[in-house]
Parts: C-alpha cells; structure tokens; sequence
C-alpha cells in the first residue's frame, strides 16, 4: 500500500472543504478524482502536497506507513510526492535549471545521496525534455515566466519526470490545454507509469482519461466521494453529467 | 567631547605627522577643509537630507587616527574578500594604510593604478588639477573631514586611448581595538576613450569599530567607459559614510554598481553629472539589511546636458529591525532635452519590524523628455515558497533562491562574472 487517506477532513479560511475522505492507493495504480467545480478536488490534492493555508481538521494520511500530515511540504516532495499544479506560479530570475538542480540535490541529500555533477545533471534533463518535447529555451528561462498555458502544464511534467516521484498528483493538468497539448502531457505521464509509481489524476472531464487510463475512477462530491468505479463510471459521468448526478445524487450512488 | 572638537586633536596629530609632505600643496587643501569642517554644521534628522538617519553617535564615540594595522587580525579578512590574481590587480590598504607588498601597482607609459601618495610624486599637475575639485570640502562635513584628513586612497589614471585589461580590486581591510577614524581618499581620472573596470571594497573585522568616512571622485573624460562597483561589508559595529561623485563628458559611458551589506550604519551618497551630450549613467545598488543595521542610499543624477540617459535600479532586502532608505533624486535641467531617465526602487521586507523610507524625487525643467520612476515595497511571495519547497526545497534555501533572483536585477549587467557570482555567494551568506 502506498497512500492511506483515512477519514480526512480538511478546511481553508474556516469553511469545511474536505467532509471525510477515504482513498486507499496502492503501488503502480492509477486513480482518477472526478467531480464538479468546488467538490474539493483541488483541496484534496494541496492538503497532500502540504499547502499551508489548508487546516487539517481530521483524519490521517499516510504514505508507505509514515504520516504525511505531519511533514513539511519539501519533507513530502523528499518522500516521493510530487504535484503537478493547476496554475503552475511564475518566479521570475529563478531559471528552470535552477530549481530542478536545487531540488534534485535536496532530494538527494534528503535520501543521504550525493549530488549529482553538472555532467550528469545535464545528461539527465536533456533524456528527460525528450518525454515531454521540451524546447530547450524553456530550461533557461524563469520558471514558467511568460510560458503559455500549455507550456506550463508540460513543465510541470517535467519537473515530474526529472524528479521521479512515487505518488505523481496531477491536479486539473488538462485545463486550458488544447488537444496536441493534452497528447504530450498524457504521453509524458504514460511513460512514467510502472508497477512502482502511482498518479492521483484530479480532472473535471473525462477527455484526459482517454489518454491517460485510469485503474479506479472516483467521484468527488461536497468533499466527499461518492462513488468508485474502474474507468467505465467516467463515460458514464460524461454521458450524464455532472448536473444529472448533483440532482440523481441518490439515484447515482445506487447505480 | 563634540564631533568638531574630537576630530580638531585629530587632526593637530595628524598635521604634526606629516613632517615633509605638509610642505605639498595638498597640504592647504586640507587647511581649507579644515576650515570648512568647522563652520560646517553637524547634521541632525531636522535636516532634510539625514531626516531618517541619526548619525548623533559618531559624536560620542572617542575615533583616534588609524596609524597602524595589526597584519594577523586583518590578513585572514583580505585572504577571503581578495579575488582572482588572473582576472585582477589589487590594491590593499589596512586601516587606510597602503600595503605595497600586498599590491600590484600598474606603473606604464600613460597608465598608472596605485595609491594617491605615490600618484602624487609621479603625477603631481594632474592630482592638483582634479583633487577635490567634484567632492569638495564645501559639500558638507564628511566631505570636509575627509579632505582635511586625508593622507591615502586608490588613484587610477589612464591617458586618452588608454585601457587596463585586467580588472582593479581596490580592498580596504579595516579594523582595531581601538575606535580608529578611516579616511580613504580614492581618485579615478579616465581620459577620452579610456577604458577600466575597478572593484572598490570595504571589509571589517566583525566586531571592531571604527568610522569608515570615504569620498570618490571619477572623471570619465569623452567617449570613456568606466564599470566602478562598490561593495562595502564592513562590521556591523563599524560607522561607514561613503561619498562618491562622478562626472562625465561627452558620449561616456559611466556604471555604479553600490552593494551594500554591511556597518551599523552606512550611509551612501552617489552623485552624477552630465557635463557633456550623449552620455550614459547607470547607478545601481543592492542592500542587505538585518539585525538593527541602518543602511542609506542617496543618489543624484544631473541631468545638466542635452540627449543623455541615466538607468537607476536599486534594491534593497531588510531583515530582523534594520531600516533602509533610498532618495533618488533626478535633475533635468531646462537645457535637457530629449533626456531619457528611468528609477526604480524594490524593497523586500522579511519582517515586520524592518522599515525602509523609499523617496524619487525628480526635478524636470525640460519638456521634451523621458523620466519614469517608480518605487514598490514588498514581501516574498508565498505562492512561490510552496511551489520550491513543494519540489523538495527547503525553507531557507527557497527563501535565498527568491531572494537572489529579486537581487539579481540589480547586480546581473555587472561585466566581471567573478564579482557577480561572488556577489551572489554574498548574499547567500547574509541571508543564512
């Protein structure tokens, strides 16, 4: 078992988001969290990853045995959580480069490795841009500074792929992101699947799960999940549509 | 014992121990300034331009002349602030004393880099014509007593179409256990088409305190580039008042760099004249303030001339109670047409106890210009912590990232990649 949500409950600015989440992860799944605007999705995917505006009311969290909650953010990236954001921040005069040798060599002197030589570091990025097709000038540049919507989505995947996480979370990776786009990303993902690493994919359409198959699809609903299938219950939910199960809830659960 | 009365014995000392060289014409500059220091008035927060710096301490403190310095306290300092012999000459001075045997002093046909003593015996029409004719002993007391009592300081002469290759590092060393006075005295003269780049660096035995009281005089005569960057990380017990004025003529070229980390209290006066069409100022300054550290930056752009540009970014990072000021004051006379100003002021504040007075002042009287200016005050971004720290970046080297990358603006058109990078390890170093 790799992630054990137990009963989480989870609030920001004093408002409850998460009502009691339970989600159990094992290695090498794929699990989708589906649901409309403002069922938590995005919540459930900082409040991992550690984002500290986010209160903990309840619950546990725990990954390969140890309390995630309890760590600090880099503590959980060290640990192999990665999550590939939303809205992905600009920071400018920090350069691409900059932050992943940074966080490579934190990682690594996390894990009581040595850090890697320029020789290496390099040879690592440049297999690794392949994946995604990063052009080259984006390594240079500030973190995301001026990237179009797409070309943020695809370095969040790389610094994915750069910094081999064990738990991959994508949150709304799909959003704003045209076809050829979607294609790229869901290949960089489809390539770093493997019986060792596990993704949460939080999406709102059922578009990026033709691409990137999930094991398990999870329906998110007023912070809490309502219902779990394999990939079938996301056509379903294509089919009906979000508003049909906000009005069929009891009816939907039943199906 | 008053300020004036304090640095009157000094100065009698001083005089006393000049035996030969009172004889130099020099000598009555330092008269004059003497003069000048006494009807000077000593400045207080009433006065606009020390409004936010109490300086009300030099007064108590019992300064004596340095007149020596203990080689083993400040070797190990000189060791680790001295950069590459490959990319540079040095000139070393301990307490404001010269140490030839640590220096390379540059004597050519039309070149000279070394210190003023010597300067003199070598080129005395020149230093008579230029010396305290930019800061000069009317400007205000610092500027007095610095002329009155002053005995050595970098001098960098090049001859029109001369160029010094190498780069120069001027390191002033400082401090002991007395309260010493430090009154470096440094003149740089380049002449048309000349060509240097010069280090000028105040470092301090942590600690020890002393009065750093610093004026620079540049010329840049036509057609001249001049890449001049200070970088003072003195004690932070230390008192460091710096004065630099800087003149160019036509189609010059003249780049400031003023990095400023260190002494309880630092106060930075940068003044620049067009004298000539054509030419391109930039002052830029970077400041780290932290602990009750006070650090003020006032600069001075004269746009006395016609189709000139001046490029102004400073930015200033304060910490734990330290307070930072910048007053950037432009002129644009009504001659000036056709000028091109830009000012800009970042400060980041790490804690709600720093403090910083951010002034743009700009005087225009032409009216076919260009002047932008713009002052903000901010904190670190959160939003960009957790996205470092959210990839396995720890808290303190996300802060340093974030903070390097808001400094480098400042310090990133420096031409010498050994002063940028060790500028950068600097900062990494402060902010730890």
């Amino acid at each position: 078992m790799l992630l054990e949500i137990k009963n989480l409950r989870a609030a920001i600015d004093g408002k409850e988001i998460l009502k009691g989440i339970n989600l159990t992860i094992n290695k090498g799944e794929t699990h989708a969290i589906m649901g409309p605007n403002g069922s938590g999705k995005s919540t459930l995917a900082n409040v991992l990853a550690g984002r500290e505006e986010y209160e903990v009311l309840e619950g546990e969290v725990l990954l390969n045995g140890k309390n995630l909650l309890e760590m600090a953010p880099e503590d959980r990236a060290r640990e192999g959580v990665f999550l590939a954001f939303q809205y992905p921040v600009e920071i400018p005069g920090v350069s691409n480069t900059n932050l992943l040798k940074n966080a490579l060599n934190e990682i690594r002197k996390y894990r009581g490795e040595e850090p890697l030589d320029s020789m290496d570091f390099l040879n690592l990025i440049k297999s690794k841009m392949k994946l995604v097709n990063m052009p080259q000038d984006l390594l240079s540049r500030s973190v995301n500074e001026g990237f179009s919507g797409g070309e943020k989505k695809r370095n969040e995947i790389f610094q994915m792929a750069v910094l081999d996480p064990m738990l991959g979370i994508l949150d709304e990776t799909d959003s704003g992101l045209d076809i050829d786009a979607l294609k790229v990303v869901a290949n960089g993902v489809n390539v770093l699947r493997s019986p060792e690493k596990s993704f949460i994919v939080v999406t709102h359409y059922q578009r990026l799960l033709d691409y990137i198959v999930p094991d398990f699809v999870h329906v998110l609903y007023k912070g809490r999940i309502i219902k779990s299938g394999d990939k079938s219950l996301a056509l379903y939910l294509e089919e009906k549509g979000y508003d049909w199960v906000k009005e069929h809830t009891d009816e939907f659960m039943a199906v | 014992m008053q300020f004036k009365d304090r640095f009157s014995q000094v100065f009698s000392k001083f005089e006393s121990g000049l035996n030969g060289e009172s004889k130099l014409p020099v000598h009555q500059l330092r008269k004059d300034a003497l003069q000048s220091f006494h009807e000077a008035s000593f400045p207080t927060v009433k006065d606009e331009d020390w409004k936010y710096t109490n300086v009300s301490v030099l007064a108590d403190l019992n300064f004596e002349l340095a007149s020596s310095a203990d080689e083993a306290l400040l070797m190990p300092i000189l060791e680790k602030s001295k950069y590459s012999d490959e990319n540079f000459c040095h000139l070393v001075f301990f307490n404001g004393i010269f140490q030839e045997h640590l220096s390379d002093i540059i004597d050519q046909p039309g070149v000279f880099a070394g210190n003023l003593k010597t300067g003199l015996k070598k080129y005395p029409e020149v230093i008579e014509k230029y010396l305290g004719k930019y800061a000069t002993h009317k400007d205000g007391i610092f500027t007095a007593l610095n002329t009155a009592l002053m005995s050595d300081g970098a001098f960098i002469y090049l001859q029109d179409g001369k160029v010094i290759e190498k780069n120069i590092q001027v390191i002033y060393v400082n401090g002991d256990k007395a309260p010493v006075s430090i009154n470096p005295r440094n003149l740089y003269i380049l002449g048309k088409n000349a060509q240097v780049k010069v280090v000028e660096a105040y470092e301090g035995v942590e600690g020890a305190v002393y009065f750093t009281n610093k004026v620079t005089e540049s010329i840049v005569d036509a057609n001249g580039y001049f890449e001049h960057i200070l970088i003072q990380d003195e004690s932070t017990s230390a008192y460091h008042i710096s004065t630099t004025e800087v003149d160019i003529e036509r189609q010059s070229v003249l780049k400031n760099y003023n990095i400023c980390f260190g002494s309880a209290i630092a106060r930075n006066d940068i003044n620049g004249r067009f004298n000539d069409q054509y030419g391109e100022l930039t002052f830029n300054g970077l400041f780290i303030g932290h602990g009750k550290q006070l650090i003020d930056n006032h600069t001075l752009i004269d746009h006395a001339m016609p189709n000139c540009q001046s490029h102004e970014l400073y930015k200033g990072v304060l910490g734990d109670m330290s307070r930072g000021v910048f007053n950037g004051k432009i002129y644009v006379r009504q001659d000036a047409q056709k000028t091109n100003a830009f000012q800009e002021n970042k400060t980041i504040l790490l804690s709600s106890d720093a403090h910083i007075d951010a002034k743009p002042q700009l005087e225009i009287f032409a009216d076919d210009v260009k002047c932008t200016h713009g002052a903000t005050i901010g904190q670190l971004e959160e939003s960009q912590l957790y996205y470092l720290r959210s990839r396995g970046i720890g808290p303190e080297l996300a802060r340093t990232m974030l903070i390097n990358a808001f400094a480098d603006d400042a310090v990133q058109n420096i031409t010498i990649d050994e002063v940028r990078e060790s500028v950068e390890a600097l900062i990494a170093e402060k902010l730890a």
